[in-house]
């Protein structure tokens, strides 16, 4: 059997934000030059601190903001291209006055899109219109979409939304405000469910949650895969949580990918310094396991990323930091079984 | 030595009530716990158990509606809720100490954190502004910020949120409180600054004999700091016992399905089997058992009555009737 | 395993009384009895829970109260009291010239000859007369008509060019907010009062031909050069504020899953944002209708409202001034009502902003 091919592809992913600082503007890059793709029905991890633009990579992939650069493709359509051709190295080919050469630029029409792409957001109290019923809500998107022909199918298709998520069909014409966190999420995936997607981000889903609702909404999470085939690209800053519900995982610094790897293989032999640390810094719901175990603390903070360190991103903070690394900035190179990981040194 | 001698604070059947127009809230209802001098204690719950509001109700700086109906909180054996406000100004940051979620929100924006350590030594001792200065440097050097002059010039915003959190750690530890109350310390913090953090907090401890109560939500910073752990659910505690017991032979059904819940080392390709149902409503208590109306083994007579905390095990006690039934069956059997 | 279960079993036994229990209890409980326990709250809409707050703040249901009133008195007054604002007392067709400066209930001769004569009862003159022998409650009645709706058309007007500047501003943003808004600022840099001095005499001499002989006209032109300049300065406040408010929603969440979804710009303005800023656009409005009023009052006391015969709070204030000392309470009358109408709108605008603004809840 060929490979399968891939759902969602997304290479040379730049998302710059202007930011004013004085009386010119700095680009802020949130997300500078990620590249990875997820298999239909797959689910791909995506990990990192706060500020390391994991949100911004989900929302860019939506194209919800404009991406400054790069390329996506959906299911085989080229929904974003910028254009630019890049050698084997992963440099921009340049045209002969120095500026990138520029080819085919596209900017589809995401309308149609939207039907097969959602997101389900990260804070269930803002991410509900206060002012809508849940079945306003759930409806929405088949009201943009006309995807109901009268009032009952309209009614029946929330229905069965609400019932799939696990929600009463009573509690259809209350307000957001009046559930709790996770029936609050539970709202947010049927809404996102309503259009019948084939790929849906996942903003940090269950951060909000108290800790005994997270498992249900990673459990529904589960089965709604299994049952529709759906592909997850999941954000979260919990490794437990990712590690639990991913296939592969991707981990973030500072707007570039560290590595990426199956999700057993990440956890049980991670390569990237930065990758070591942060599995180390995990605190560890075991006692045992929490006494045995050595953190690896990592010294100082983030920089910010607006005066981002030349060369690896992570340097700053690195133990094994070299020359190299402060000259270069380490490829995505894959070391066997599609473990890609971003450093020189290991 | 007596009994009473050997506890820096005991906290004695705590009733904590919020007056909001909805209603009366009873976030505590009856809350126990002693705490050792240099010992470290964690209170684990989610949002709503009553965790934050116990800590509070000990620094006294509830809102404006919330109060202490009953209960008596004893430091070094003496009652200080029947302080007044002026004495417990002196009280707080000199024997207890509290440090919150968000370094952000308790640091004075508009002044220097030279400015803000320099005054927190001043209140309670009568150094000069010399010796208070030094106090201050050498308070940072101890929670670790690099270049503490530079940074006795700077404004909080100009930080980091793990530099601020270790400067509110060396604000709150300056006049070397007994207690130091933890809520939430590395919540709104990222993984490698948590991990920092924590570091510190047991570093300190070490140096200065503190007794830590951490109040947190996460199962993770509670294995791996704690003593003690006290398991909290609607405002009564549920269960407390060593971290290996309420971790490895958990005796509420409430722990027993948290650590079921979460995602952890050993059950990475098992489903999670979560708690089902919704979090208690306040507003609304149960008559019985505060978490039947989620428990999976529910009984008729967890409809009606409430636990009573009982001895499962050496300093190891839970409030659940599934031990009596337990101890019942057992009874019966014979 | 076992010899632990029997160490629990021994402690249990030595603190509990286990006879206590029966098998019955430890019988598992059926998710229906569960559920008995965990009730739902009482739904309610935002709406509804803002009404309920309104409801129990003592200070708003009183100024509704006296609103209610005082509206229903200008409404129903006029076709109940006999009396003209604009004309002298008659009686039996005949002028009365001795009805002048009376005091409140009191009759003028002629009067009080007349029902006699005619064994008829002559309605009362509740406030007395002014100086010139007109009936001063019906005057106060018309006064406050006339601030009333000042009042309310100068927030109505205000509040719609406010509602659609702000809400482009700040849905769209960037360049086309920037620009708006330096606009915004030059206009709220004007004197207002200059302006409406100079305006009314400009328009005095531009509007009197144009208005000549429509309904217009009894307004007088310095009435409707106020309203142009509410119209033209006062809006830039509503502005301001919606457009903030619009900025702060479109960084809520939902927003942006809108957006996910698929739904356009105008439906997002439309369904989400709108509808969430109009709880800050209904209190404004309601606290910009006591500024108004206080403007009119201002402005008529120092001669520029209204046109006479016609009347209104601030002119009757103005012309009872030279009779302070003798009839004081011609100054108190409308000085009172304006207070009361002034107090009432501004107690509810507080009082709505208690219940419905959903950052101080």
């Amino acid at each position: 059997m060929a490979e399968e091919k891939n759902l969602v592809e997304v290479s040379h992913l730049k998302q710059y934000f202007p930011v004013s600082s004085g009386f010119h503007k700095v680009p802020l890059k949130a997300v500078d030059d990620v590249s990875f793709a997820i298999k239909p029905g797959e689910t791909l991890g995506l990990v990192g601190e706060s500020g390391c633009g994991k949100t911004t990579v989900g929302r860019s992939l939506l194209r919800l903001y404009e991406p400054t650069a790069g390329r996506i493709v959906f299911d085989g359509d080229v929904l974003f291209d910028s254009g630019e051709s890049y050698d084997e190295k992963g440099n921009v080919i340049l045209d002969e006055k120095g500026k990138p050469l520029i080819k085919n630029p596209v900017k589809k029409n995401m309308l149609p899109y939207r039907k097969k792409m959602q997101m389900v957001f990260q804070d269930p109290y803002s991410s509900l219109d206060p002012l809508m019923t849940v079945e306003d809500i759930i409806g929405e998107p088949l009201d943009v979409h006309h995807l109901y022909k009268n009032k009952a199918e309209r009614r029946e298709k929330i229905l069965s939304l609400m019932e799939t998520v696990g929600l009463n069909a009573e509690h259809a014409m209350r307000y957001a405000h009046e559930f709790s966190g996770g029936q609050r999420q539970r709202i947010g995936i049927a809404r996102a469910l309503a259009v019948n997607p084939k790929f849906i981000v996942c903003d940090e889903p269950v951060s909000a949650l108290d800790v005994s609702i997270q498992a249900q909404v990673i459990n529904m999470f589960e089965e709604l895969q299994d049952k529709l085939g759906l592909a997850y690209l999941f954000i979260a800053h919990d490794l437990l949580v990712v590690h639990h519900i991913s296939d592969r995982i991707a981990v973030m610094y500072l707007g570039h990918l560290m590595e990426i790897a199956d999700a057993d293989e990440l956890n049980d032999n991670p390569i990237h310094p930065y990758t070591l640390s942060l599995l180390s810094a995990v605190p560890i719901p075991d006692p045992k396991t929490a006494r045995e175990s050595h953190r690896i603390v990592l010294e100082g903070d983030v920089p910010s990323p607006l005066k981002m360190p030349k060369g690896c991103p992570f340097r700053t903070r690195c133990a094994y930091a070299t020359e190299e690394c402060a000259m270069h900035r380490p490829p995505l190179t894959d070391r066997g079984n599609g473990h890609m990981v971003a450093c020189f040194n290991k | 030595m007596s009994e009473e001698e050997k506890y820096i604070l005991q906290v004695k059947d705590l009733h904590t009530s919020f007056f909001t127009e909805n209603g009366e809230v009873q976030a505590v209802n009856g809350v126990n716990f002693n705490l050792r001098p240099g010992e470290t204690m964690g209170i684990v719950g989610e949002s709503g158990s009553g965790k934050s509001v116990t800590a509070y109700s000990i620094m006294q700086i509830l809102a404006a509606t919330g109060k202490v109906t009953k209960g008596e909180i004893l430091f070094k054996g003496e009652n200080i809720l029947g302080w007044n406000e002026k004495k417990m100004e002196k009280f707080r940051g000199k024997n207890i100490s509290i440090i919150f979620q968000d370094p952000m929100t308790s640091l004075n924006p508009t002044f220097s954190i030279g400015y803000q350590l320099i005054e927190a030594v001043r209140l309670h001792t009568d150094k000069t502004k010399k010796q208070a200065y030094d106090r201050a440097v050498e308070m940072l050097k101890l929670v670790g910020v690099n270049e503490p002059e530079v940074r006795m010039r700077q404004y909080p915003h100009e930080l980091s949120g793990g530099m601020r959190q270790r400067i509110m750690i060396a604000m709150s530890l300056c006049c070397e409180p007994d207690v130091l109350i933890a809520d939430e310390p590395t919540t709104a913090l990222d993984v490698t600054i948590q991990a920092q953090i924590l570091e510190l907090m047991q570093s300190l401890q070490k140096k200065l004999g503190m007794a830590i109560i951490i109040v947190t939500h996460d199962l993770g910073v509670i294995a791996s700091m704690c003593d003690e752990i006290m398991v909290m659910y609607g405002g009564r505690v549920c269960e407390r016992g060593n971290a290996d017991d309420i971790f490895y032979r958990p005796a509420h059904e409430y722990t027993k399905g948290l650590l079921r819940s979460i995602p952890r080392a050993d059950n990475m390709n098992e489903k999670l089997v979560p708690i089902g149902g919704t979090p208690i409503n306040m507003l609304n208590l149960p008559e019985g058992c505060a978490f039947c109306p989620r428990c999976a083994n529910a009984m008729k007579i967890c409809l009606h009555q409430k636990p009573d905390e009982i001895a499962v095990g050496q300093g190891h006690r839970a409030a659940c009737f599934m031990n009596i039934k337990e101890a019942f069956e057992e009874k019966e059997g014979e | 395993m076992a010899e632990e279960k029997y160490s629990k079993r021994a402690f249990l036994s030595s603190q509990i009384d286990l006879s206590k229990f029966n098998a019955s209890d430890f019988e598992k409980a059926s998710d229906e009895e569960k559920r008995q326990q965990d009730v739902m709250g009482e739904s309610s809409t935002f709406f509804r829970d803002g009404m309920r707050k309104l409801r129990r703040n003592p200070l708003a249901m009183a100024s509704i109260v006296v609103l209610i009133i005082l509206i229903a008195i200008a409404v129903i007054a006029p076709h109940i009291c006999p009396y003209s604002y604009q004309t002298i007392i008659t009686v039996n067709g005949r002028r009365d010239k001795s009805a002048t400066n009376l005091g409140p209930m009191e009759y003028s001769q002629l009067e009080t000859q007349y029902m006699e004569d005619s064994g008829k009862k002559l309605f009362p003159h509740l406030f007395g007369t002014d100086s010139m022998g007109r009936d001063y409650f019906i005057r106060v009645v018309y006064g406050t008509r006339v601030s009333l709706m000042v009042g309310i058309v100068a927030a109505v007007m205000v509040l719609i060019i406010g509602l659609i500047y702000g809400s482009i501003a700040g849905y769209f943003g960037g360049t086309v907010d920037l620009i708006m808004m330096r606009i915004v600022d030059v206009i709220y840099s004007l004197p207002d009062m200059l302006i409406i001095i100079l305006l009314s005499v400009v328009l005095q001499q531009t509007l009197t031909p144009l208005i000549q002989g429509t309904g217009l006209a009894k307004l007088g032109v310095n009435m409707i050069s106020m309203f142009i300049v509410f119209a033209l300065l006062y809006w830039v406040g509503m502005a301001r504020l919606i457009r903030g408010q619009i900025l702060q929603i479109k960084n809520n969440e939902y927003v942006l899953a809108a957006k996910s979804i698929g739904t356009s710009n105008g439906r997002i303005l439309r369904t989400h944002i709108i509808p969430n800023c109009l709880s800050i656009i209904i209190i404004t409005t309601a606290l910009q209708i006591p500024s108004a009023i206080f403007t009119e009052s201002f402005l008529s006391f120092i001669g520029l409202g209204v046109n006479i015969p016609l009347t209104s709070l601030g002119s009757l204030a103005n012309d009872a001034r030279g009779a302070m000392q003798t009839y004081p309470l011609r100054l108190v009358i409308p000085a009172v009502v304006i207070s009361l109408i002034v107090l009432a709108f501004n107690l509810l605008g507080d009082g709505l902003r208690d219940a419905f603004d959903t950052k101080l809840n």
